[in-house]
């Protein structure tokens, strides 16, 4: 089945950035994210400058889906890690549930560092994931629910 | 599968073009991004051969502007047409919000179309969704060309479910943009049910 929509609360938000912040210092890394399975960047803590965080999202999850493919016809069920080393700029990604950790990292930091550092992390940010699957949204005023055939078609003129 | 982040205030939403080898997805994709304004689009992303077919997917992220106080960005996608491709076009297919079926105009394709849709109706059953239940528009491509079959030959061939049939030349962008505003006018529809 399909996965149910994130929605994520203020506080939630915050409270991922300022885990990805400490990620980032621990790892000494450039930017990490925290990026769903279809693509979509949840929260992004670094150096980003002119990095184009939505398209790197979008091909960290085509990456995952692509090599998880792979994973699956040689009968295994995903691979957690995935590693690209380049001469200065690197990137390693760990599957936490149904959400990718992206770290961009160079000479300043070591693939074994990141590794480590993303590992000892997971674990938070896999409960951090769990509690916002629970939480109850009942009581979030969805932005949608009075919207008029007016405010959709105003977003095309 | 919609994202929405109450501290930026942003939603996002996936959209995926989908159709048969040469139908025009990412020519649709290529009009949409030179006719946005660059403050709202991204980079188109092409994952393509050497020769311009697309190997993954193409990406392009619109937004399209705000609604009540909520950023709106829809996350663009193509799949490649190639029928030997479809273990790719299945993973991009996960976590959609709605379709766009690009149809051939040309009756050399019409095989060809029949084949892609029941593929899309199949993958999408695989990853848990129901093509009668998705945002869904089906476009007729390609009419500026001589040999093609009517528009009344084609919706009764390909079109579902009462869904927005637009005719078009996504080469020189005509329905191209009727095309995106019909689905996601569904796609924010659904949302206000929730």
């Amino acid at each position: 089945m399909p996965d149910t929509p994130i929605l994520l609360r203020e506080q939630q938000y915050h409270q991922i950035k300022a885990v990805l912040a400490r990620l980032r210092i621990d790892s000494a890394a450039r930017v990490v994210f925290l990026v769903d399975k279809d693509g979509q960047e949840i929260a992004t803590q670094g150096e980003v400058g002119n990095l184009d965080t939505t398209s790197l999202a979008s091909l960290a999850a085509g990456n995952v889906a692509a090599t998880g493919g792979m994973a699956q016809l040689i009968g295994e069920k995903e691979f957690p890690t995935l590693s690209h080393e380049g001469e200065k700029e690197s990137i390693h990604i760990s599957v936490i549930g149904r959400l990718l950790l992206v770290i961009v990292f160079d000479e300043r930091s070591s693939l074994g560092l990141v590794k480590l550092r993303s590992k000892q992390v997971s674990h938070q940010i896999s409960a951090m994931i769990e509690e916002i699957s629970k939480s109850d949204y009942e009581d979030l005023d969805s932005p949608f629910a009075g919207i008029t055939d007016e405010d959709i078609d105003s977003l095309f003129r | 599968m919609t994202f929405i982040n109450y501290a930026s205030r942003e939603i996002n939403c996936k959209i995926v073009y989908y159709g048969p080898g040469l139908c025009g997805k990412t020519t649709n994709l290529q009009y949409i991004f030179d006719s946005t304004a660059p403050q709202s689009r991204g980079k188109l992303i092409s994952l393509a051969t050497e020769t311009d077919r697309t190997l993954f997917f193409d990406f392009m992220p619109l937004e399209l502007g705000t609604v009540r106080g909520f950023k709106t960005r829809f996350h663009l996608y193509t799949v490649p047409g190639q029928v030997f491709y479809d273990a790719s076009r299945k993973l991009i297919l996960k976590g959609v919000d709605g379709v766009v079926f690009v149809a051939d105009s040309q009756e050399e394709r019409m095989d060809a179309n029949i084949e892609s849709l029941y593929n899309l109706e199949e993958n999408l059953r695989t990853q848990g969704y129901d093509l009668m239940k998705i945002p869904y528009v089906l476009q007729l491509n390609k009419r500026d060309l001589s040999n093609i079959i009517s528009v009344a030959d084609l919706t009764a061939e390909l079109q579902r479910k009462g869904e927005p049939v637009v005719e078009a030349v996504a080469a020189t962008g005509q329905g191209v943009f009727d095309t995106l505003k019909a689905v996601a006018k569904q796609v924010l529809t659904e949302l206000r049910k929730g």
